[in-house]
């Protein structure tokens, strides 16, 4: 490249998002300045993290601020800070307050009776796939169907009503895709959505989500604000990291499809081959979701002051060759892996169970009825979603 | 009085704290919930004081873990006091 140099901390992102790669660059910080500055696209310059430790000890610490990072001169990668009241931007006390009311949904006994539903679900899209004959679409057939039915029938969402519901999220979850009048319309239109959806169920209350929001919401435990902002949150990180997750994990296994044959040999491998495809699938196209400091914190023996932004590349520092032995190659027989997939600390991703439930009914429903399946054409013809929070191809043909 | 009792009297109205460390992730989440009750070794979870007196936010830590790897017991008779249902 002929860049010439110019003051102050390198651009970020480093370069385009390809695929599942990581840009070099990464690697290069982890090693060397795990700790360092970036400019961001947005909001000036923050810091970037790289290494396992560094990002491990930064997720654990509270004085790192998540609801600060919703300040409009917040340093990020994303047009529009989170709107405050979500719970990803929440710090303590508000954060427990609230996860405490939404995580019941989430645990693994309650996720654990959804797999029926979830393997009947895998089983008539694939059936609907299989009758239709070569090629066929795994975005459309498996990753979209399946965490989207989930988290509507969850939530509480009407069957008929995901249509609207997905139109908004396609654009919340934008980087560079859409600008932020449509980012903030979508919003809007989804907050809007939620409002009309706890208007509307109060008078029928079940064991979904929704329900729980609404005992909540009459007993003051949250506002409706939160309420709203919250269920947002839960509805969109609840499918789209899914139906990525789910699509990528398909791509990468068939892209190098000795995976996929081993696999299909010996499905005991499912659970350890699942979390070897969440250490090494960078699922976020860039960055992370930024926090900022609240007072001086020393983090790898660099100082970060107090207001500045930090954000880290997760997929890096699973790839940190001071934790994983032999970091870039995919194993599936790792005795530890303690990936940062889901995060860390308090933040960790409420729906792990969900997504992990998900992600194995979906890939022993393929195993099952088409071991023989393979890519319809070659890793480099099939077309990715660009500028999106999350990286997912846009279609995966298939054929068997 | 012998050792038994002077157990039972001790942890009368008291709470045991007990984390299954083959399940528990090692996610950090119940250090922030229940401040300076938890806290790692090993990357797994483990209660400070594994006897304490009644404090909601551990209960609230055994409801949030999502690894559902925390029970509050009453430390007398042993009752479930979280997770609940």
């Amino acid at each position: 490249m002929t860049v010439t140099e110019t003051a102050g901390p390198p651009k970020y992102p480093f370069g385009p998002v390809v695929r599942l790669d990581l840009h070099p660059r990464y690697a290069e910080l982890c090693r060397n300045e795990p700790v360092s500055r970036v400019t961001m696209p947005y909001g000036g310059e923050a810091w970037l993290l790289t290494g396992y430790h560094e990002i491990k000890e930064f997720l654990a610490d509270p004085r790192f601020s998540s609801h600060a990072a919703t300040e409009p001169d917040t340093a990020r990668v994303t047009p529009l800070p989170l709107r405050p009241g979500n719970l990803l931007s929440m710090d303590p006390p508000d954060h427990g307050r609230i996860r405490k009311v939404v995580a019941h949904a989430f645990r693994p006994r309650i996720v654990s009776q959804l797999a029926d539903r979830m393997r009947d679900l895998v089983d008539s899209e694939l059936d609907a796939m299989e009758e239709a004959g070569p090629p066929g679409d795994l975005v459309q057939r498996l990753a979209i169907p399946l965490p989207v039915r989930m988290i509507v029938e969850l939530f509480g969402v009407p069957y008929e009503e995901r249509a609207e519901f997905r139109r908004y999220s396609d654009v919340f979850v934008a980087t560079s895709a859409h600008t932020k009048e449509e980012i903030n319309e979508a919003r809007d239109g989804l907050e809007e959505f939620l409002r009309r959806l706890i208007a509307k169920r109060r008078s029928s209350l079940s064991d979904d989500l929704v329900s729980v929001m609404i005992e909540a919401l009459d007993a003051g435990e949250l506002s409706e604000v939160e309420a709203v902002r919250t269920g947002i949150g839960v509805l969109m990180a609840g499918h789209e990291t899914s139906l990525s997750m789910i699509s990528n994990v398909c791509f990468l296994l068939l892209a190098q499809r000795e995976l996929y044959a081993r696999l299909c040999d010996d499905p005991e491998l499912i659970d350890p081959a699942l979390e070897e495809m969440l250490r090494i699938i960078p699922l976020r196209s860039v960055g992370s979701f930024p926090r900022r400091a609240s007072e001086d914190v020393v983090i790898g023996g660099v100082t970060i002051r107090k207001g500045d932004t930090v954000i880290f590349q997760r997929a890096q520092g699973d790839r940190d060759e001071r934790v994983f032995e032999d970091p870039d190659t995919i194993r599936f027989d790792r005795e530890r892996n303690p990936h940062l997939g889901f995060g860390h600390g308090m933040h960790y991703c409420l729906g792990a169970s969900l997504a992990r439930a998900e992600l194995r009914v979906a890939l022993e429903g393929l195993m099952a009825r088409f071991p023989s399946l393979r890519l319809a054409g070659t890793a480099e013809d099939v077309p990715w979603k660009p500028g999106l929070i999350a990286r997912a191809p846009e279609s995966l043909l298939v054929t068997w | 009085m012998s050792q038994e009792q002077d157990q039972v009297q001790g942890d009368a109205g008291k709470w045991r704290i007990e984390v299954d460390r083959l399940v528990c992730a090692g996610t950090g989440l119940c250090l922030g919930t229940a401040h300076g009750r938890m806290r790692l070794d090993g990357g797994r979870a483990r209660p400070v004081e594994d006897v304490i007196t009644p404090d909601d936010a551990v209960t609230d830590a055994a409801e949030t873990c999502p690894m559902e790897a925390i029970t509050v017991r009453d430390a007398t008779t042993g009752e479930v006091l979280a997770p609940l249902r």
